[in-house]
């Protein structure tokens, strides 16, 4: 057998925790080979090894079965080893040829021949299918071919090993299909390309061969012809997971939030949510659905006191709270797990112990007369980190140096253990592993069953009929349909979704 | 490594070799214009550690320094650029020498008074950038420049309306807001070292523990990681941003009450900015903005100002040089991505042996 790279018994140790133990990998030539792990198993240690930016501990690495030291990207680079990033590094306001050719330029008597560079580049995009326009602007074009120019960045540099960190975390389902494409056409070009995911259906879809590990350790490499979902979720978590969310009838009561004819303006001054209403009853789990962009985030933004409402009321377990700041919002019984933990989830330059208490630091006993009590403070933290099973270093570990799963973990347990009356969860597993999902999920139909009410806007339509008892769609900042769950299906939420009306009787097809 | 390059000990690496990598080079001006540069390293330290006046003179020279970095620093923690030190120092320096000249009473309530006066002058300065910052979002850092022509000139007017007693300056204080202090000075050999040394040494415990054991600190640091995740906590990222610079710019102030209870006893007519704040931007860095670190950093600006001195008399090194030195020991630190990079390039090395 022919392998293009052999990682052999990779280890790779930071102070405190081994990344990579006795990790093996090995990638045939033509392959599309996953590299299947939870989040911060170490997957991306594991290619920052193979892509020089870590230098492993013990272990070799061959390029086509010749042993090679890679001690800088540089080297990666000269090998044929190209790296598409989840997070894109391209220059905003250059074309696409422009970063491309950034650190390669090519130059006929000193000055950059443009003319040349994106000749090459359209002969490439051609050649691959990528369908990119060579001068257009990267902030003008869309995510999915932001990511093709990444793609067309490494072909450019010659490269014959793709490695694709993540690379469906941002794109829509019809950019997924793109790329999917695109991966085969580079297969059939010769190719190979390793995949890290923790999509189990795109590595049914597309993928040879999988290598899973799991907390640093290499599990092993499956044929996926031979594998199912089940079983590579099992390998990768170490034990049985369901995605069938496991609940049972809600047993819905009082309204606890109500928001009537709501309408709250975005920054330009756009009535994003219009004359909305909505009520979450105590027990409930009521989903929204919609297309991204249809109000959502202005929604929960308004209900949680972060934007300010136009006009309309919102009412918290009877309590009038439309004008309320967000430290109100909060006493009054909301906790929010916001869709963006980065920007508004975490202070990630404080420790995983503050951020814990970043909603309740002020009260006692963890502040007494303005003085904060840290011991105190580190105490609840140790006891939630242990409860909601947050792996962290250590409570003093600073909050931006753990997965994004494990981030996460750490705002539910500070929202959730507050034990407010209402949950706003907004995207509440975007981007994180099967478990982490089924660990969240399950919180939430707990947090349902002791009788709190739970607004869950998610862009994941499977999320939202799984884990919710009624749907709503939103559209264009209205709801324009309420529906049960146990009723629905894609079809009909994706129909609404897009602003079509409920059909009566059955679905013709 | 890597994480170890990131890791605490670094940030005490870093300035330590930012220092050396300044001597260094200023060892090589020094040979470059004809000069010994052990002889001139040697005059500067016997011109800070030779007599017990050398030394008393930087002391006093490193207290306004501790206040004007802390100053710095603190607005830097809640993520403030604040340029306007020098400004809210002069101001401090100016209304403390006032209230020690207008008011008779006895020590116990006229000096804290009168250094009270200072901190609250330039607490009123730095109110006005974070106002402006917090309510309608104009850039602190041009407001502070342009706030300390407005305190230089306007204290300069005042003193030259209703203050000049002889010359270009006010009047003496009263003894009763004085900071003077005899003993000090007659254990220097009368140095102008002066009580303000120890205040300055306490706000350093201060600005610690407002930082890192009261919940304002705990709000202010957060504010100044991520405002949006401070605002979604429901901390009033506004009023920490205004409250930042009024404790910065009463920081700022107490300085400048330093300077005029404790060195001049008098405010005069500046002709020029005093640059002891600016010099807080500078010690504020080296200090990476923490109480110890400060402390240290205005030591050794201190006692290169008064080094320098030493440096002209007994080597005949221009005293230039040393504010030369002073610069690239600045440059060194804020290129510590260069040394950085030096260290992880050294490694490497190493392991590719």
């Amino acid at each position: 057998m022919e392998y293009v790279i052999e990682m052999n018994n990779i280890r790779k140790e930071f102070p405190g925790i081994v990344a990579n133990d006795n990790i093996t990998l090995q990638l045939q030539k033509g392959e599309i080979h996953a590299l299947l792990g939870e989040n911060g198993a170490g997957k991306s240690t594991l290619m920052n090894v193979l892509f020089g930016l870590y230098q492993p501990e013990q272990g070799e690495i061959k390029v086509r079965g010749e042993k090679v030291d890679i001690t800088d990207p540089n080297k990666a680079n000269a090998l044929g080893i190209g790296m598409v990033h989840q997070h894109f590094m391209l220059v905003q306001n250059f074309t696409v040829t422009e970063n491309i050719i950034l650190g390669s330029e090519p130059t006929s008597r000193g000055s950059i021949d443009l003319r040349k560079a994106e000749k090459d580049v359209k002969e490439i995009s051609d050649r691959y299918g990528l369908r990119v326009d060579p001068r257009a602007k990267i902030e003008d074009i869309s995510v999915g071919m932001q990511q093709r120019a990444e793609i067309l960045k490494t072909l450019y540099r010659g490269a014959e090993i793709l490695i694709f960190d993540e690379p469906t975390a941002s794109l829509t389902p019809q950019e997924i299909k793109d790329l999917i494409e695109i991966m085969n056409n580079l297969i059939n070009e010769g190719k190979s390309i390793v995949l890290i995911t923790h999509k189990l259906k795109e590595i049914m879809e597309v993928c040879d061969r999988c290598t899973v590990i799991r907390r640093g350790v290499g599990v092993g490499t499956v044929n996926v012809a031979e594998a199912t979902e089940d079983s590579l979720a099992e390998m990768m978590v170490g034990r049985e997971v369901s995605f069938k969310v496991e609940k049972t009838p809600a047993s819905p009561k009082e309204v606890v939030l109500n928001v009537k004819d709501l309408v709250v303006e975005d920054s330009r001054k756009v009535s994003v949510v219009d004359k909305l209403n909505l009520e979450v009853r105590e027990g409930e789990i009521m989903g929204v659905a919609g297309v991204d962009g249809n109000g959502q985030t202005e929604l929960v933004e308004a209900i949680t006191g972060l934007r300010p409402v136009k006009s309309g009321t919102i009412t918290i377990a009877g309590q009038d709270t439309t004008k309320y700041k967000p430290r109100k919002v909060t006493e009054v019984g909301i906790g929010h797990i916001p869709q963006d933990r980065h920007k508004h989830g975490l202070v990630l330059d404080f420790t995983i112990g503050e951020n814990i208490l970043l909603q309740t630091y002020y009260q006692k006993p963890y502040t007494n007369n303005g003085i904060l009590n840290y011991n105190r403070m580190y105490e609840k933290a140790r006891e939630l980190i242990e409860e909601y099973d947050v792996r962290t270093p250590s409570a003093e570990t600073r909050a931006g140096a753990l997965s994004g799963g494990n981030q996460q973990k750490a705002i539910i347990a500070r929202e959730v253990d507050r034990s407010p009356k209402v949950l706003i969860a907004a995207q509440p597993t975007r981007g994180l592993d099967v478990g982490a999902i089924e660990f969240i999920h399950s919180k939430l139909i707990e947090e349902r069953d002791k009788g709190k009410g739970i607004l869950l806007v998610s862009l994941e339509l499977e999320e939202v009929i799984n884990v919710s008892d009624r749907i709503a769609v939103i559209y264009e900042g209205e709801i324009v349909e309420i529906v049960d769950a146990e009723d629905t299906n894609e079809q009909e939420l994706g129909l609404l979704m897009a602003g079509g009306k409920k059909e009566e009787g059955e679905p013709t097809t | 490594m890597i994480n170890m390059l990131k890791g605490r000990a670094f940030n005490i690496v870093i300035p330590i070799i930012a220092i050396l990598f300044g001597f260094l080079a200023g060892a090589l001006i020094m040979l470059l214009s004809g000069n010994n540069p052990i002889t001139g390293y040697g005059a500067l330290i016997s011109g800070i550690f030779g007599e017990p006046y050398d030394f008393g003179e930087t002391l006093q020279r490193m207290t306004p320094l501790i206040f004007s970095g802390l100053a710095v620093a603190f607005a830097f923690r809640t993520g403030l650029l604040n340029i306007g030190v020098e400004g809210q120092l002069i101001v401090g320096w100016f209304t403390s020498v006032y209230v020690g000249l207008a008011i008779e009473a006895p020590m116990v309530i006229h000096l804290p008074l009168a250094i009270g006066a200072g901190a609250v002058a330039g607490a009123l300065w730095g109110f006005v950038p974070g106002y402006l910052k917090a309510r309608f979002q104009v850039h602190e850092v041009i407001v502070t420049i342009m706030m300390n022509y407005i305190a230089i000139h306007v204290t300069n007017s005042l003193i030259r309306m209703y203050l000049l007693d002889s010359g270009q300056r006010t009047g003496f204080i009263n003894s009763s807001a004085s900071l003077e202090s005899p003993f000090l000075s007659e254990l220097t050999q009368f140095s102008r070292l002066h009580w303000g040394f120890f205040i300055a040494a306490a706000a350093c415990v201060i600005m610690w523990f407002i930082l890192w054991k009261t919940r304002k600190g705990f709000e202010l640091r957060s504010v100044g990681y991520n405002k949006n995740a401070s605002l979604y906590s429901g901390m009033n990222v506004n009023a920490n941003i205004v409250l930042s610079m009024v404790v910065s710019g009463a920081f700022a102030g107490a300085g400048g009450a330093m300077v005029g209870l404790g060195t001049y006893q008098y405010a005069n007519i500046l002709p020029s900015f005093t640059n002891i704040g600016f010099d807080g931007i500078a010690v504020a860095l080296l200090g990476a903005s923490t109480s110890v670190g400060i402390f240290l950093a205005a030591f050794l600006f201190g006692g290169l100002q008064q080094g320098a001195n030493m440096m002209q008399a007994q080597a005949g090194v221009a005293p230039e040089l040393v504010e030369i030195i002073i610069a690239l020991i600045i440059f060194f630190v804020a290129s510590s991505y260069i040394i950085r990079w030096a260290f992880a390039r050294m490694q490497s090395r190493k392991e590719e042996k």
